[in-house]
């Protein structure tokens, strides 16, 4: 039984890994891979948010807020005081994950909305300090951040690297990096599933009474999860601001947190894989909808709602469910 | 079992979305592709819908007349709703997907700033239609710009305020890049002219009063003149706020309200106030003879007999870039990018909407303070001061 | 002094005030079906935006008003109808997200529908401003103000006194019981719609004449509004009202005596502080959730 379940674990993550690497083989330009890899960075981020959101059940309005720390921590100690890049992602992280357990301990003691609202004001919070402080930040026009330093060993996607003979430019390897993060990211997440703080978040999503009642100290279980999924919104954030170069302050800003917990719902609350898909959709839903001009936010907004009124659960689960039906009907066995 | 189809299910879907949205390059190379990021909706559209009106009218005019080395035009643009990432995302989608000659585009400083890294590595020729001065200064070797900096306008400001004698001023900005940028050139120009910004206070785009903010101004002692840095709907409440205050100190605003859209939302609030602009506000007044008056006036009349709304100054960067951009690609003789690169650095002489552009190694924006106007609000309308 | 500290008063009990009324759109819905609604704003917006197109046709202001107001409250109910009631098995997180597709769609629309530029509505009486001891408050205040607590007031005795009200009050206090003593839940949601969108397109109109109004204006009052009704509790009718003043309050006067760059962190802290010291929100109901 256990092992079934580790072995479809790793399906997962193995069927993952390898569409990170068969996707190079329809991409044909730079630009290509550049969106996709913000898939991989912002897919790292939703990863963790939907650990706050399908396991713990809470949402937040304002994970861009530690998203745009994480990103401006890094802009500032690598680019204005020349910190390395390593420990200056893995500090915010740290420093990150402390704000959000300052302000989740006390809300996640209460039942409802409430984190939400936290969330949403910490995040503006957050947003108008980063816009303010232009003698660090650059304000609202931005700042530039230096490519990303792995021990002496640059990372720009605009360098030309060659290993063992063969040439690779630097979007290929920012392209591969950002998917062996991701993949990182989608391993941690499921052993902290796996683990007894999982199961004991999985039963405050159950029902938060009951688990008090047989002795799960359901606060500190869902501070936990909400400091951990701040602390993967800032080092996606940090690694997202070394690729890109620049960052202003709507990487902080309120309409990214939104964008955010709308790949979580939209890809499928609780599903691993499915936020990875919500996150790509999301990413890819621009680009293709920006031929239409004046209509594009009308069809974007249009899409948005007939997914969600017609596959209330996310995409991924409900075209599994679909292709499980069929599958079933086929073979006439149980899906 | 139905998780592996599951999976199988979302990897294909993956596949054909970007398969999607990665097949919608490659065509035939026979027009001159002109790239262009606007921000046509969001919160900064007031910029970017004047500009990509312009951009598209005059590329099917030149088209018409036969367009430029005997190739037709080819407009690509995209929409970055004011939002830098977004804007760096279609930048790289135009050099690199859609492989444009020129891009002349970028509405706001952020969209501009996030772009240039990628333009500055691929060796593209970039027009930007923003305003702040870190955008040429330093000078970048492919970024050129066709607005007066922001640090153009805190000079013409704060001299025509010290020709009258006022120099302790009170500041009230925007917390958008376009105040933000404003206030900080606003308080260094002043140290450099001996002038004092005796209150700084600002509002932000949300904002839908700021009757508190002006109170503060009017009770800060010694107060000469009021000068509001700022863009979008909240410099005309600023107006309206300051005449209800009945506050009678001599009232600045800068270019970035200079268009007539301006003078309807804050109506007779507005009577008295001045800022530097555009002539294309006041064509009628440009002295016969000056080379600008006609280019200023036809564009005037083009513009609003096409699309039915008065014209904006920003919509005039947008036809200096793409003139500038037709003008280097004519004196390069080929789409070479080098060759454009450096006829554009080498344009003098080019007389536009905004003014007229003297190009030079040190100077990508090529416009000298003179190029903007004291205008006045007299009777609902603007006057040529200066 | 005193004229200084009436003066950003009376300031911000006019952003107050719309605040409060967008605020009290949002409790409606939330208490009938639990749904923060991102839509509210769009419901302000086709207000403004619909009376300054009516007037355009000629219409005399109060008709053009009435029209507008109308037509916020159809699109409420063709909100819930389309959108909302289709997927009433889908979680409540979902039922979210439906709303934010549907602002943008709504917001989509008016832009091809209206453009995207900004428009003038006329005050509703004199332009000339009241002084009262050094201090100034525009005549379009006191309408909001006046209208503020007429509405007040009517949602009173609506949930009070009629039988509606009261079901809709039941619904939302419990949804299956009230579903066993009749009450058709669904047509409680539609009503809830109704007069939560009518309340947002009366906000609409009456602030226009002090913010403009354009196709995106619903985006930073429909957000204003929720964040005053987080502060007084989502969910309470009085709280929404308090909410809405505090925060109005607290803006002007952060901007007049503390900082202007970061009055809008001030107004955000409080929601943190309330939660802190007051979890439920100013006047939040206290909730028993069964096993």
């Amino acid at each position: 039984m256990f092992d079934q379940f580790m072995k479809v674990r790793l399906r997962g993550m193995i069927v993952l890994a390898i569409i990170v690497v068969v996707i190079p083989l329809f991409l044909t330009n730079p630009f290509q891979y550049d969106l996709a890899t913000q898939i991989l960075i912002v897919g790292g981020a939703v990863v963790g948010l939907n650990l706050l959101v399908g396991f713990a059940g809470q949402i937040s309005l304002g994970h861009a807020g530690f998203f745009g720390l994480g990103a401006y921590f890094t802009g500032i100690m690598t680019g204005t005081y020349g910190w390395p890049a390593v420990p200056t992602l893995l500090l915010g992280a740290a420093v990150v994950g402390a704000i959000a357990w300052i302000v989740g301990r006390p809300i996640l003691r209460l039942k409802g909305h409430y984190l939400s609202m936290a969330t949403l004001a910490v995040g503006f919070i957050i947003a108008i300090i980063i816009n303010n402080e232009s003698q660090l930040t650059g304000g609202p026009d931005g700042m530039p951040v230096p490519a990303l330093d792995l021990f002496g060993w640059e990372l720009s996607s605009f360098g030309l690297y060659s290993f063992f003979g063969i040439e690779f430019d630097g979007y290929e390897l920012w392209y591969f990096f950002a998917g062996l993060m991701l993949l990182l990211a989608v391993w941690l997440a499921q052993n902290l599933i796996d683990s007894p703080i999982g199961r004991g978040l999985r039963a405050v999503h159950g029902s938060e009474v009951a688990a008090r009642v047989v002795g799960v100290d359901t606060a500190k279980y869902k501070s936990l999860v909400f400091v951990i999924s701040a602390v993967y919104a800032s080092i996606t954030g940090s690694l997202y601001a070394h690729f890109q170069g620049f960052i202003t302050p709507a990487v902080a800003g309120f309409d990214f947190s939104i964008i955010l917990i709308t790949m979580v719902v939209l890809g499928g609350m609780g599903s691993t894989y499915g936020v990875i898909l919500g996150a790509a959709v999301l990413t890819l839903l621009p680009q293709v909808l920006a031929d239409f001009q004046e209509l594009e936010m009308v069809m974007f907004g249009l899409i948005l709602m007939l997914t969600m009124i017609f596959m209330p659960k996310g995409l991924l689960p409900t075209l599994g469910s679909m292709a499980g039906k069929r599958f079933a009907k086929k073979t006439g066995g149980q899906p | 079992m139905g998780m592996t189809i599951l999976r199988r299910m979302a990897a294909a879907t993956g596949i054909t979305l970007l398969a999607a949205v990665f097949t919608m390059s490659a065509h035939a190379a026979d027009p001159i592709k002109i790239g262009s990021f606007l921000s046509v909706t969001g919160p900064a559209s007031f910029l970017g819908d004047p500009e990509l009106k312009t951009l598209e009218m005059y590329v099917e005019q030149i088209n018409e007349n036969g367009g430029v080395l005997g190739r037709p035009l080819e407009l690509i643009h995209y929409d970055d709703q004011g939002n830098a990432s977004s804007a760096r995302s279609f930048a790289s989608r135009l050099i690199r997907s859609d492989r444009v000659d020129i891009i002349v585009g970028g509405s706001t400083t952020g969209a501009t700033m996030a772009s240039v890294p990628l333009v500055e590595q691929a060796g593209i020729p970039f027009i930007s239609l923003a305003g702040a001065v870190v955008i040429t200064d330093p000078v970048k070797k492919w970024v050129f710009k066709t607005p007066q900096s922001d640090r153009m306008a805190a000079e013409r400001i704060l001299e025509d305020m010290k020709d009258r004698g006022f120099t302790k001023i009170g500041l009230i900005s925007g917390t958008g890049g376009f105040g933000a940028s404003g206030r900080t050139q606003t308080l260094n120009v002043a140290k450099r002219m001996g002038m004092e910004i005796v209150a700084d206070v600002t509002y932000s785009g949300s904002d839908t009063d700021m009757t508190a903010q002006l109170t503060n101004i009017r009770n800060t002692k010694g107060v000469e003149a009021v000068l509001n840095f700022g863009f979008g709907q909240g410099p005309a409440i600023v107006t309206r706020n300051y005449d209800q205050l009945g506050m009678k100190l001599p009232f600045y605003q800068s270019h970035g309200v200079a268009s007539d859209s301006f003078l309807r939302l804050a109506g007779k609030a507005a009577e008295g106030l001045r800022l530097p602009g555009s002539p294309l506000l006041v064509p009628e007044s440009i002295p016969e003879g000056d080379p600008q008056k006609n280019i200023v006036r036809n564009y005037k009349a083009e513009y609003e007999a096409k699309w039915g709304q008065s014209v904006s100054t920003f919509g005039g960067y947008a036809y200096d870039g793409l003139m500038l951009a037709v003008n280097a690609l004519e004196a390069a003789g080929s789409t070479d990018k080098a060759a454009v690169r450096d006829a554009l650095e080498g344009i003098q002489g080019y007389v536009g909407v905004t003014g007229e552009f003297n190009m030079s190694p040190d100077d990508h924006n090529g416009l000298d303070p003179d190029s903007f106007r004291i205008l006045e609000v007299v009777n609902g309308g603007w006057v040529l001061i200066d | 002094m005193f004229s200084e500290f009436l003066q950003f008063l009376f300031t911000g009990v006019t952003i107050g005030a719309t605040y409060a009324l967008i605020a009290l759109g949002f409790t409606l819905i939330y208490n009938a079906s639990h749904v923060i609604n991102f839509a509210q704003g769009e419901f302000l917006m086709i207000g403004g935006m619909a009376t300054v197109s009516f007037m355009a046709l000629g219409l005399p202001m109060p008709l053009a008003i009435t029209l507008a107001v109308l037509l916020s409250g159809l699109m409420g109910v063709l909100l819930q109808r389309f959108a909302i009631a289709p997927a009433k098995k889908a979680d409540v997180v979902t039922l979210i997200i439906i709303t934010i597709g549907a602002s943008i769609f709504i917001r989509g629309l008016a832009q091809l529908l209206w453009g995207k530029q900004y428009h003038v509505v006329p005050n509703f009486s004199s332009d000339e401003p009241i002084r009262i001891l050094g201090a100034v408050m525009n005549t379009q205040s006191l309408w909001v103000l006046g209208i503020g607590t007429v509405v007040v007031v009517a949602l009173v005795l609506f949930f009070t006194r009629t039988m509606i009200g009261k079901a809709i009050l039941a619904t939302s206090m419990n949804k299956q019981a009230s579903r066993l003593v009749g009450i058709k839940t669904q047509f409680v949601l539609m009503l809830a719609f109704l007069v939560s969108a009518l309340l947002g397109g009366i906000a609409g109109v009456v602030v226009a004449p002090i913010t403009f109004t354009s196709y995106d204006i619903g985006i930073m009052l429909g957000l204003k509004g929720f964040v005053a009704a987080a502060i007084g509790g989502l969910g309470s009718g009085v709280g929404a009202v308090v909410g809405g003043l505090c925060l109005g309050i607290v803006e002007a006067m952060a901007a007049g005596y503390l900082s202007s760059d970061y009055k809008d962190a001030v107004a955000f802290s409080m929601i943190l502080l309330v939660l802190f010291f007051m979890p439920r929100g100013l006047f939040g109901a206290k909730v028993v959730e069964r096993v």
